[in-house]
């Protein structure tokens, strides 16, 4: 019976050991994820220091691409937010080593190319008139990455009715396609099991939002 | 279970709640003492760390203890690592350096506008120089816009700081273009021939140019031809002056590409609508063709091809100036072949390579003919072949720093008749350059380099060196200095009939002061520039010509001042003077107006999907000669002032599935009556005023895309 006990003791110690790590890691990953969808985290202030967070656990673990998935992706939600759009290709170049980082440990990643889709858009935001060519048609080529890497995640459906929302009728927006697509993003949303609690999840109540701009 | 298996089990499963918290503040500056807010701290190795506030400062507790390495890394500032010993309780100050990056490095601009896509701060975007209003997607014409150039719109080319059109290159990838401009009838100036949509870079160089570009005496055009396209694509437009469709084709694995091109210009029906001062006899007729192939031959080679092939025919009639009452007939049949073949690579150990070979004709025949009058009519050929390849190699050197050295070979056939009389010459051009961009600092830039020539027709050799310095104070403005020698063969008129001249010559000093944020530009540029050894035809032909110009000129760019408005002004002020051809002396010459500005505005109205454009232009009047005034007075008369207004208007829409515009531009708008000159009859009792063949053009026309979303280009394209 003792010889039992200790032996449980041993690997409970074990596992707890490499538990360790990941109870720290899973801990700060769900503190650090569970405010995605609050609209209080989107100040330029807030997104820099989270992204800096997740920075500081993508390079703490090196062997998980979540923290360096959501860095690149608060980072880019703040070049979204910059006034002064000469300081956004530094920080996007930022973003996209954070990328290239995360697709190395997870390649063929429909999440990462969502972001890379808005990484496209955001560089494309700089200048539209001449970077519109070449970031319009790079955002739309990622989307269509992502669909094919899985077509069930909803946020490219998002992501696409946000574009179709935002760009102007005469540049191929449309209201009504916008709404299609977000409607789609909904049912997939609906449907859509998040592989844990710290993987992406975010962008239901964002969809919703656009839906009533797209349907008024 | 015992107590005691308890507290080891607990000790042992949560080994952190009996570690001490260590607390770690500090603070971030930049070199300067700033504080730097946003910087992100870390203790390598672990989560603990905070983002400076706006004071710079920083505080958060950690776990770790002793000696750890403590990480801060910023956007735009180079990451940097360093020990501390987070238990010491010790403030830990740290300083982080700006990161060199392009937008910071200094860029060698005196003399030159360019136009990029590239992240680089440059003066113009390829597509300002097809947005230009009144310019009717001509490269020429709305370079005309900027400072340097002249409003010479009675002759082709580009006439820079009181050059004449002949002084201007143009090269397309590095390759020179020899007929860059369709053929010209009397008065009225040929456009250019390929479509500004094939280039991704445009660079003007007013002067100041490297040594890799010769045989220009005022001015360079530089033209680099896009890449693979991102999509496939076709396109078809329509307008009241011809039709014009193509195809692009991206292979599946994305390396290749190829497209064709054709486009069938006939201004006939619209001549007959709107009824032009000479009236025409031949066409106008245009047929054009093009062909493309770019592939990528590795990660890091491209080949390109890109060829044209243009058929012209045209031909005016007017009343005869000489024999009053008689009509003067001329027609011009031109045919014209470009192709241009190169490869880039890059060869290992920041070596590059670029290798280049062309070949163009250029054929015209014109018929000239004094009607229903003796003597017989005169028939005029003229056919230059040029065959030519270049190789260039070049080294970075550090992060910044460019070695080039390379050559080039030209193998030019003139030939030319006249009636019976032919006028026929070969000439073997050939040259060596080298040059290097050496960086100080990031911040200040010196180019030397020089240029060898050898053209077998003139049996003459030249060297020519270049210079240029340029430093920047901050992360907008900069301030250049460029200096060099410049050498030209003479024109093919004059060469076929004398083999004994030599080289003309134009020394350049330019000092220019630049600021670029991203809403303004501001540049303004003086130059001083020498003429010598130009051809004179007077007593005979010599080389005895010379001549100078000086100037000053100022551009300013603003983006944001006022909502969707985009606008420009350039302005120029010229003073030049020489003695050439059968001029008696130094005079300012028939082609140089004093001052010439300009306006570009672009506004877009988002609620209609219009974009509006207006361009106006202004120069003072250039010389003319009376040949009823005394010798001493040449050139002394002045025409009137010459204003321009340029407007368009572009309407976006969809139909089924192509993205469509109609689009309607008008030169000249007002109907400014404009006068470039005047010709006179031989005995001096008769002149003839040179004026616009038709005073305002109206284009009206539409253009369809299918496939790629090409209709930003098109908007633009006005």
């Amino acid at each position: 019976m003792k010889r039992l006990f200790l032996a449980f003791l041993f690997t409970g110690s074990m596992a707890t050991a490499a538990m360790a790590q990941s109870a720290q890691y899973m801990d700060a990953m769900t503190k650090q994820t569970a405010d995605l969808d609050s609209s209080s985290t989107f100040t330029p202030d807030h997104l820099l220091e989270k992204g800096n967070t997740f920075e500081r656990i993508a390079n703490a673990e090196q062997s998980q691409w979540l923290p360096y998935y959501y860095a690149a992706y608060m980072q880019v939600m703040q070049g979204f937010m910059l006034k002064d759009k000469s300081q956004l290709d530094p920080l996007i170049d930022r973003a996209e080593v954070n990328l290239d980082k995360a697709e190395s440990l997870s390649p063929k990643n429909s999440e990462i190319a969502c972001i890379r889709s808005l990484v496209a858009t955001a560089r494309l935001t700089v200048d539209p008139m001449t970077r519109g060519q070449m970031y319009g048609a790079e955002a739309a080529k990622q989307l269509q990455q992502a669909k094919e890497y899985n077509p069930e995640n909803p946020r490219i459906y998002m992501l696409q009715g946000q574009s179709l929302l935002f760009t102007p009728e005469q540049w191929g927006g449309s209201k009504s396609g916008a709404k299609t697509a977000l409607e789609l993003a909904l049912t997939k949303f609906a449907a859509f099991k998040p592989e844990s609690n710290i993987a992406p999840h975010w962008g239901e109540p964002y969809t919703r939002t656009l839906l009533t701009k797209a349907s008024n | 279970m015992s107590k005691f298996n308890l507290y080891l089990y607990l000790l042992i499963c949560f080994p952190l709640v009996s570690l001490a918290q260590n607390k770690v503040t500090g603070k971030v500056t930049d070199s300067k003492k700033h504080p730097l807010a946003g910087v992100n701290i870390a203790i390598r190795g672990t989560y603990d760390g905070a983002t400076t506030a706006a004071d710079g400062t920083f505080s958060f507790t950690t776990t770790a203890s002793g000696d750890q390495i403590i990480s801060a890394s910023f956007t735009g500032y180079q990451p940097m690592d360093l020990k501390a010993n987070v238990s010491a309780f010790e403030p830990i100050n740290i300083i982080l350096k700006n990161n060199v990056n392009a937008l910071r490095v200094v860029t060698i601009s005196a003399g030159s506008f360019e136009a990029s896509d590239d992240k680089k701060g440059t003066v113009l975007k390829p597509l300002d120089i097809v947005t230009t209003a009144g310019a009717g997607a001509d490269i020429v014409n709305a370079i005309k816009t900027l400072p340097g150039a002249q409003q010479t719109n009675d002759r082709e080319g580009l006439f820079v700081r009181g050059g004449t059109g002949y002084e201007t290159q143009t090269l397309i990838d590095g390759m020179l273009v020899r007929n860059p401009f369709s053929t010209s009838l009397p008065d009225i100036p040929g456009r250019g021939r390929f479509s500004p949509f094939l280039f991704k870079g445009t660079t003007f160089s007013s002067g100041g140019y490297s040594a890799q570009y010769g045989q220009a005496l005022s001015s360079a055009l530089i033209l680099e031809s896009t890449d693979l396209p991102t999509r496939s694509s076709s396109s078809l437009g329509l307008s009241v002056i011809g039709i014009n469709g193509g195809v692009d084709k991206l292979t599946q694995d994305k390396k290749t590409s190829y497209g064709v091109e054709a486009d069938y210009t006939n201004l006939a029906p619209y001549f007959n609508v709107v009824k032009p001062k000479q009236t025409p006899n031949l066409g106008p007729e245009i047929i054009g063709t093009s062909a493309n192939f770019r592939r990528k031959t590795s990660s890091t080679g491209m080949l390109k091809f890109y060829g044209y092939g243009n058929w012209t025919k045209m031909g005016f009639n007017t009343n005869s100036l000489e024999y009053p009452g008689y009509m003067e007939s001329f027609k011009v049949y031109n045919n014209n072949v470009y192709t241009n073949l190169t490869y880039r690579e890059n060869i290992g150990h920041d070596w590059h390579v670029y290798a280049g070979a062309s070949f163009s004709i250029n054929t015209d025949n014109i018929h000239t003919d004094t009607l229903l009058k003796n003597p017989a009519p005169t028939l005029i050929k003229v056919r230059s072949t040029l065959s030519q390849s270049k190789l260039m190699l070049y080294k970075n050197l550090g992060s910044f720093s460019v070695i080039r050295f390379g050559g080039e070979y030209q193998y030019a056939i003139e030939n030319s008749s006249f009636n019976d009389r032919t006028a026929n010459y070969v000439d073997n051009y050939t040259a060596a350059f080298a040059e290097g961009d050496i960086y100080i600092t990031p911040s200040l830039v010196g180019r030397l380099g020089g240029r060898a020539e050898y053209s077998s027709i003139l049996a003459k050799m030249n060297l020519a060196p270049r210079v240029s310095l340029a430093y920047k104070f901050d992360n907008y403005s900069q301030f250049s200095l460029a200096y060099g020698d410049y050498y030209q063969k003479p024109e093919p008129q004059y060469l076929r009939f004398n083999n004994y001249l030599g080289y003309m010559k134009a020394t350049h000093y330019i000092a220019s002061f630049q600021r670029i944020s991203n809403s303004y530009t501001f540049r303004t540029e003086v130059f001083y520039k020498k003429y010598k050894d130009l051809v004179k035809t007077v007593p005979s032909y010599n080389n005895s010509g010379d001549g100078y110009a000086k100037g000053v000129e100022v551009f300013w760019r603003d983006r944001k001042t006022f909502k969707n408005v985009d606008y420009w002004i350039s302005y120029s002020y010229l003073d030049t003077k020489r003695d050439y051809l059968n001029y008696p002396f130094r005079v300012q010459p028939d082609f140089a107006a004093n001052h010439t500005a300009s306006l570009v505005y672009k506004h877009y109205l988002s609620k209609i999907s219009t974009n509006l454009g207006l361009t106006y232009t202004f120069a003072t009047g250039r010389p003319y000669y009376d040949p009823n005034l005394p010798a001493e007075k040449f050139m002394s008369e002045k025409t009137m002032t010459y204003n321009a207004v340029g407007v368009s208007a572009s309407y976006l829409t969809n139909i089924r599935k192509a993205f469509t515009i109609f689009v309607l531009s008008v030169s000249n708008a007002l109907g400014n009556k404009q006068v470039f000159g005047y010709h006179y009859s031989s005995d001096g009792l008769r002149r003839n005023e040179i004026t616009p063949n038709v005073p305002r053009f109206v284009y009206l026309g539409m253009f369809m895309n299918f496939g790629i979303d090409r209709r930003q280009d098109v908007l633009n394209n006005l």
